[in-house]
């Protein structure tokens, strides 16, 4: 019995010996949970690359506000707002296909973030922070905010889950059952901003959009009702916070890296599993009648 | 003529000939930006009324239907649905688009589409009460959807889609439905129900806006519009549907 637990112990032994490990999973779950309600309506009304954009366009302000000594979520904030505008004007006024424009503006916003960083002295620390987050180093401040920013995002999922499940199957369908479709696809937006910039202390820029994506997807794989999905991808997650951890405590990678690639793991494994059930889904169709009479 | 006239409007207590228009349009310019598709169009259609909108790809139906669903604003003249400007009336007014959206990753049943036709009562925040959900299940029944109720969008066949979205239509209990193209990609079955359904619709006052290539559709109608980037005819079916108009907005003469 002892040697069956002891066999366990490096499941959560580095959780219950390391403070800071413990402050990590903490960390990673709720940034977590706020991708999994982000990322559900991200992924169903087809927003990923914004939502890449959205994440990239927030370096140059980090990068700025680091320069200027002001705290680093002013400057994502700030990022954010014009990464936003630009997005909202690309998809309105540019003649160019939006997916061109947009993949510009967030090279063009990367690029000026490194630009600005590399006058900084500590440039590779700084622009390694900003990538890729310092997912060992939360505190219980930065706990507090992470639950700030969980009660935003969930409280803007709240008011607007009807309109933004109608988008996702069509804006003319929002439009006429009276929903503003501008004002709702900006509030769209600021969701993302606000997980963006509330999560990329803790992984990084350049990885939540992972944990916003993947287990999304994962969860878009395996339900067919939009709250089981939420709450699908919420449980891939952690799961995935869980074991990326795991594997960064016993390997000596990354943690922040870890995690992301854990989330995308679990989707390709998922996504393979239920193949065969979506080609039988497929398959069985035409003797739906027989089944229903 | 003039004792036809007071019959009529003797024995229906809401006459047809002098009750406000549910929908009216006065030299009407329909289209995309500023480039219009159709010009000069004039119609009133009265409660109860089916107008069928009959032409080829491109022959402005489509433009004329988002026009009065609110979707694209009208280029010049006046139009006006429900007393209002159009898409400023959404519990009251339904719209079928053309080709539904039927995504592959969306995870939505059957039932969760057609719910979603009672979004524009519920608003944001009013939870569905049990007279909702007796309303989608109803909805369902009539357009043959229930069957395949619990099963995701993604893997329904076409018919069965369009099945989905008309129910979902039916599920708002408009005054007013405009349906583009709401028989494309069903059997026979599948039309025969959408011709029931605008019949009990119109018997309880709805009145029906219909766009369609099939000639087929027009024989119940009020009223048939024939389009060709113009309006070539506008009149009751047996009028309108004349062979030179028919050939002039299909370029041949459709049997019938």
């Amino acid at each position: 019995m002892t040697a069956s637990l002891a066999l366990l112990n490096p499941l959560w032994e580095p959780f219950s010996r390391n403070e800071f490990l413990r402050n990590a999973l903490l960390g990673s779950t709720l940034v977590a949970i706020i991708c999994a309600i982000a990322g559900t309506y991200v992924v169903l009304r087809g927003l990923s690359f914004i939502g890449d954009a959205l994440a990239h366009g927030v370096i140059p302000g980090i990068a700025i506000a680091l320069l200027f000594g002001v705290p680093g979520v002013v400057g994502a904030a700030l990022g954010a707002l014009v990464m936003m505008g630009g997005v909202s004007l690309v998809t309105s006024r540019v003649r160019l296909s939006s997916d061109t424009a947009i993949g510009l503006l967030f090279v063009g916003m990367l690029s000026l973030g490194v630009i600005i960083t590399s006058r900084s002295t500590s440039f590779v620390g700084d622009i390694t922070r900003i990538l890729f987050g310092e997912l060992l180093g939360v505190s219980s401040t930065d706990l507090a905010w992470q639950v700030v920013v969980l009660v935003v995002v969930a409280s803007m999922a709240v008011v607007a889950h009807r309109p933004f499940v109608l988008m996702s199957l069509d804006d003319g369908l929002a439009r006429t059952s009276g929903f503003s479709v501008r004002f709702f696809h900006s509030l769209m937006l600021a969701m993302v901003a606000v997980a963006v910039v509330g999560s990329f202390q803790l992984v990084g820029t350049l990885l939540v959009l992972g944990l916003l994506i993947a287990p999304a997807a994962t969860g878009a794989l395996l339900t067919r009702r939009v709250s089981t999905m939420m709450l699908a991808a919420t449980g891939f997650g952690v799961l995935s916070s869980y074991l990326g951890l795991l594997t960064s405590y016993h390997l000596d990678v990354a943690a922040g890296a870890s995690i992301v690639f854990t989330s995308v793991y679990l989707f390709v494994l998922v996504a393979i599993l239920t193949i065969p059930r979506r080609l039988r889904g497929h398959r069985e169709l035409p003797h739906q009648h027989e089944h229903t009479h | 003529m003039v004792i036809e006239n007071y019959l009529i409007s003797t024995s229906t207590p809401t006459d047809m000939s002098t009750s406000t228009p549910t929908i009216s349009a006065t030299h009407l310019d329909v289209g995309h930006g500023v480039h219009s598709v159709v010009r000069d169009i004039s119609l009133q259609v009265h409660a109860g009324e089916l107008v069928v909108l009959i032409g080829t790809n491109g022959s402005g139906k489509s433009t004329l239907l988002k026009t009065m669903a609110g979707m694209i604003p009208s280029l010049y003249g006046e139009i006006a649905v429900l007393e209002r400007r159009p898409g400023s009336a959404p519990r009251r007014v339904a719209y079928l688009p053309q080709h539904p959206v039927s995504s592959h990753t969306l995870p939505l049943r059957a039932r969760d589409i057609v719910a979603m036709g009672r979004y524009a009562h519920l608003g944001l925040f009013r939870r569905a009460t049990s007279t909702d959900r007796s309303i989608v299940t109803e909805a369902m029944q009539r357009t043959g959807a229930v069957e395949f109720e619990h099963q995701p969008l993604r893997e329904l066949s076409g018919g069965q889609q369009q099945r989905t979205h008309l129910a979902q239509v039916l599920a708002r209990q408009a005054e007013v439905l405009l349906l583009d193209e709401p028989t494309a990609g069903l059997d026979l079955s599948g039309k025969r129900a959408v011709a029931d359904v605008i019949a009990s619709e119109r018997a309880r006052g709805v009145t029906v806006v219909l766009a369609t290539h099939d000639l087929h559709d027009a024989e119940s109608a009020t009223a048939v519009m024939l389009l060709a980037q113009r309006v070539v005819a506008y009149g009751p079916p047996a009028q309108a549907l004349s062979d030179a108009n028919v050939r002039e907005c299909f370029g041949f003469t459709q049997p019938h």
